[in-house]
């Protein structure tokens, strides 16, 4: 098992290190020299960025030098905490990122709970109740969960309770909660505000995973296992779940890898939307204004999440699934 | 049979699977009978309803299938030796599926084992896991001692190395390993009956006579009965004590094995025994097959269901009676219009 | 079953008629038991009709202003006209009249009963040219006198007409789906099939390079490569090149379920009596590996189109894929971005509507292909 986890670990680092020179090259992307144009472009909005402190970012991150310079550059420069400089907000970045990351994960987090915990017990029963009532309407509940972005739920959620409840809803806090200091009140603010992006992020992710489950148990449920077990008198509540919910899990369980990146993703175009303080509008108005090292921080972040998460999933399944562990190949 | 040497009987057994396309009747009136100690060998081609009749015993018959009429007895010895041994007649089809009485009758005084061995054991956890869960189940052992009996077991049907093989995965272990494993944790409450449902055809000959040596010896020592399902005439030849031929959800002849094999009654028993192929030097003969081919459950033929292939066939008789049960003589029987029952009912 | 023959001679043989079903003929006879995936495709076919001739099925060219008609709310279809001394049938609506109220300044719009506008089938209405090309002016259904502004699900916050862009973004959104999804076919089949084929080093560097790929998160990919497109691009270089980065993530997921099937099939027997047989492995490939997967390649090609459509949605709802003046529903979204707008005008969100219902549908029509492509399902 060990040996398992210390060969994915090995391979992680080439790929962490091919991900940072993408993210590189995408903050490379946008034409011209970018300093300048961007500097330019402030200009025009209003913002002026004083000659020293131009200089110095180009002494910084070595513009006007050869790519691999600058990369470099980049790169050490990341690995002791210096995320860059954001030219938009002329702030640090990892500043910039650190303050809404807290909120980012609690969310995604949130959600994967809420999503697993719905969808576990729903699949199940759809599966062993198949043709029932329950199992027709989860079933049609994954198809349309599956089929309504996130965005566009949350478009339709929003006009919905402003036309119909008049109530404005987004942010994670009301208005006169958001500079207040930690309390057990504003706790109770954020979950109130907190279950309107989980649902909505976690919908089309719930049906996907009531699918899978309902889907891989109807594989297993009949198979000679099962029944071999229910032969030598092992109660069914005891059977199903020792037996094809535990293999039905597998499949399930490596879902989970790209489940968390997913709602990191997920949830940028819906925290836009809502206008969460999280790290996903952030990203976005990096976008546009072209802030590039912003952006290019935020890509390498996601990936290295993805990489993480799909090295944790692979563990959860090793060590859920032994014939994973003992595979040549 | 008396009740002291019987241990299983079904009567007038019906199963019956409701579908969406029509009421498939896969076992239609059967009649069996277990001694203790002795094989059972119920043979007949595929989808005959061999299958659905073992199930049946055990309540296992998957939905939409339902046992809708007849009975099926367990006759349970008790411990007790005087004055008498008292036996307690168990009726297996009055208890519910789910309930607590026939999950104590699985895997203690009946056990079953299936034709593949490749899926009957869980991938996902350990031949050893599996045989300690029944072994704590049935009897009240602790962990400890659980895990002993459960390495003695797997001693017992032949797998060398035991002590390490419980901790093996099904998938590191060969099919006549499964198989033999699978036994083991069938064997493991010493059951009375064990009905194996064609345990052997999924492996390999040489397996196949091993796996049939292993369990002729393990009714040896333990003198349980064994209900053998399958299609192969000759392992029935070599394990059975008694036969009963299936068609199409009927019991068209029962009888002992040497009666069946040399001197069968009904025409399908007669048929099965000629396609038998034969070694024999020089002659090259087609070989013998049965005309026609097992109908359509949703389309049973009226009458007799072996009639359209009959050689026998008698036309307006066999195509509008259904032949009964006629007894030739103690423990022979048979369901052929040929031997009675034409009588108008 | 007829009755039996009583005296036969084992030797006579039958002569059974065989009738044989192809491949297609088999999956399509199993396809047509899923009744909702043959009521999908039915859709589906009437979309691409819509898709392909927006210009005769809208009433209006999309892209005309009219500040008289701003925020228009929705046109009531009326058939009875009792104003006159007989009581006549017809299809039309009352003329929209704007007015502001002084104080507040919203917006609203009252049906003049007393202007009516006859509408019609196939009339003759404003002209336009076929993919381009060949001019016509009959349009499929439109307001007869064709000075008359028509509204049937209401206007845009510049006045043009929401029923006839959600039209010509049919075509648009739709076909961004396929070409993406095209590409991606082309890529991963070629790809995979490379890499399941020949196996070891080449093999190898493929595997890697999908798995690179995917560990980047696919929207924050194209977000960034998106926003890396100069802002002065002409629509159809944007769209082009939106559809490629779309694309470029894509593939990965078919490569990797067309190597996986060349990796079993190559061991498969009958591969290998083809070979022994001597024939060709080009023929081999083509003719006999290929056909045992291209079902369940269909069936992956009709889930990812929805998705296709899905993406390219989200990316120009957030402004960073194409843009004004290419119509598509995502760029259709962009006017429903803020909630009072929405609240105002709710017919705004219909293009939302129009990108679930096809991704439904797409969804159904892949699951009935699914369905009928496996035998063993």
């Amino acid at each position: 098992m060990l040996q398992y986890i210390m060969r994915r670990i090995v391979i992680m680092i080439p790929t962490l290190i091919a991900i940072s020179m993408i993210s590189f090259l995408i903050i490379q992307l946008p034409p011209g020299d970018f300093l300048t144009s961007v500097i330019a472009r402030l200009e025009q909005q209003g913002v002026v960025l004083d000659k020293a402190a131009a200089a110095s970012l180009r002494a910084r991150y070595g513009l006007g030098q050869p790519m691999h310079i600058q990369y470099f550059k980049w790169i050490t420069g990341i690995l002791q905490g210096d995320f860059g400089q954001s030219f938009f907000w002329q702030r640090e970045v990892s500043g910039l990122i650190w303050d809404r990351l807290g909120y980012t994960l609690v969310i995604s987090l949130g959600t994967l709970l809420f999503t697993w915990i719905i969808a576990f017990p729903i699949g199940i029963l759809s599966a062993v109740k198949q043709y029932s009532l329950l199992d027709y309407v989860a079933t049609f509940f994954g198809f349309v969960g599956m089929a309504i972005p996130g965005f566009l739920l949350a478009l339709v959620l929003m006009w919905i309770s402003f036309a119909y409840l008049g109530v404005s809803v987004g942010g994670l806090f009301s208005p006169e909660m958001e500079e207040a200091p930690w309390s057990l009140v504003k706790f109770i603010d954020l979950l109130s505000h907190l279950w309107i992006p989980m649902v909505i992020l976690g919908l089309s992710g719930t049906a996907s995973l009531i699918r899978i489950m309902r889907a891989n148990l109807l594989d297993e449920l009949h198979k000679p296992y099962v029944v071999f077990a229910r032969a030598r008198g092992v109660s069914e509540t005891k059977l199903l779940l020792k037996y094809p919910v535990r293999v039905a899990l597998n499949p399930f369980v490596s879902t989970l890898g790209w489940m968390l990146p997913t709602l990191f993703s997920g949830s940028l175009i819906v925290a836009t939307i809502l206008a969460l303080p999280t790290t996903g509008p952030l990203f976005l108005e990096a976008l546009r204004s072209q802030d590039m090292y912003l952006a290019g921080a935020f890509v390498l972040m996601l990936s290295a999440l993805t990489i993480v998460g799909t090295l944790i999933s692979d563990i959860l399944l090793a060590w859920l699934d032994p014939r994973v562990r003992y595979e040549r190949g | 049979m008396n009740h002291n040497n019987l241990l299983l009987e079904i009567k007038e057994l019906k199963t019956q699977f409701f579908l969406d396309e029509g009421v498939v009747r896969a076992v239609d009136g059967v009649d069996l009978e277990i001694g203790r100690g002795k094989t059972l060998g119920v043979v007949g081609e595929s989808g005959c309803g061999k299958s659905v009749t073992a199930l049946s015993i055990l309540q296992l018959v998957p939905p939409p299938g339902r046992i809708v009429e007849g009975e099926i007895v367990l006759y349970r010895q008790s411990d007790q030796k005087e004055p008498s041994p008292f036996v307690e007649q168990v009726k297996l089809t009055h208890l519910h599926p789910r309930s607590r009485q026939i999950r104590n009758i699985r895997g203690k005084e009946i056990s079953m084992i299936f034709q593949e061995p490749m899926t009957s054991l869980s991938p996902v956890h350990t031949v050893g896991n599996q045989l300690i869960e029944v072994i704590r189940l049935h009897m009240n052992v602790d962990k400890k001692e659980a895990r002993e009996r459960a390495i003695e077991m797997l001693a017992q049907v032949g797998i060398p190395k035991p002590e390490l093989r419980v901790d093996a995965y099904s998938f590191q272990l060969s099919g006549g390993m499964r198989q033999r494993a699978v036994i083991a944790i069938a064997l493991a409450c010493n059951p009375g009956l064990v009905i194996a449902d064609e345990p052997t055809t999924a492996l390999d000959v040489t397996t196949q006579a091993q796996i049939l040596e292993l369990m002729l010896e393990l009714q040896g020592k333990r003198g349980m009965s064994i209900m053998l399902i399958t299609h192969d005439l000759g392992v029935v030849a070599e394990m059975a004590d008694d036969v009963a031929v299936m068609y199409l959800g009927h019991i068209v002849e029962r009888g002992d094995v040497d009666s069946i094999f040399h001197d069968p009654k009904h025409p399908y028993t007669k048929a099965l025994l000629r396609s038998i192929p034969k070694i024999s030097p020089g002659v090259r003969q087609r070989l013998d097959t049965i005309r026609g081919m097992v109908p359509d459950p949703y389309n049973r033929p009226s009458g007799c269901p072996f009639h359209p292939r009959c050689d026998k066939f008698m036309p307006g008789t066999c195509d509008r009676i259904v032949p009964k049960r006629i007894s030739l003589s103690k423990g022979r029987e048979v369901r052929c219009l040929l031997y009675g029952g034409t009588d108008r009912e | 079953m007829s009755g039996a023959e009583i005296a036969h001679d084992p030797d006579q043989t039958k002569k059974v008629q065989v009738f044989v079903a192809s491949q297609w003929k088999l999956m399509w006879w199993r396809f047509r038991k899923h009744r909702l995936a043959m009521a999908s495709g039915a859709f589906i076919i009437l979309l691409i009709i819509v898709a392909v001739f927006p210009e005769f099925i809208a009433p209006y060219d999309p892209t005309v202003r009219d500040p008289k008609y701003v925020y228009a709310t929705l046109h009531k279809l009326h058939f009875v006209d009792r104003s006159g001394a007989r009581i006549r049938i017809y299809p039309h609506v009352y003329a929209l009249k704007m007015s502001r109220d002084p104080v507040s300044l919203a917006l609203t719009y009252t049906q003049d009963a007393n202007e009516k506008i006859r509408l019609g089938f196939f009339v003759k209405g404003t002209p336009y040219k076929l993919f381009g090309l060949i001019p016509g002016n009959i349009h499929f259904f439109a307001p007869v006198d064709q000075s008359k502004r028509f509204f049937l699900l209401g206007g845009d916050p510049t006045g043009r007409d929401v029923f006839s862009r959600l039209i010509y973004a049919t075509r648009v959104s739709m076909s961004a789906g396929l070409l993406g999804v095209v590409l991606s076919l082309v890529l991963g089949i070629l790809l995979g099939g490379i890499s399941g084929y020949y196996g070891g080093a080449v093999d190898t560097v493929i595997q890697r390079t999908i798995e690179l790929l995917r560990s980047i998160p696919a929207i924050p990919l194209w977000l960034g490569l998106a926003a890396a497109l100069p802002p002065n691009w002409p629509p159809l270089k944007v769209y082009f090149w939106v559809t490629i980065i779309l694309a470029l993530r894509g593939w990965t997921t078919l490569a990797r379920v067309v190597r996986g099937r060349f990796l079993s099939l190559r061991e498969e027997d009958f591969v290998l009596a083809a070979r022994l047989d001597g024939v060709s492995e080009l023929r081999i490939i083509g003719r006999h590996m290929v056909p045992s997967f291209l079902s369940h390649i269909i069936a992956a090609v009709s889930l990812a189109i929805p998705q296709m459509i899905l993406n390219e949605t989200a990316l120009s709802f957030l402004g960073l894929g194409l843009r004004e003046p290419a119509i598509s529903w995502g760029v259709l979204l962009q006017s429903a971005q803020d909630v009072r707008t929405v609240g105002l005008a709710p017919w705004l969100l219909l293009p939302a509507l129009a990108v679930v219902t096809v991704v439904l549908t797409f969804n159904f029509l892949g699951d009935g292909l699914r369905d009928a492509a496996d035998p063993y399902g």
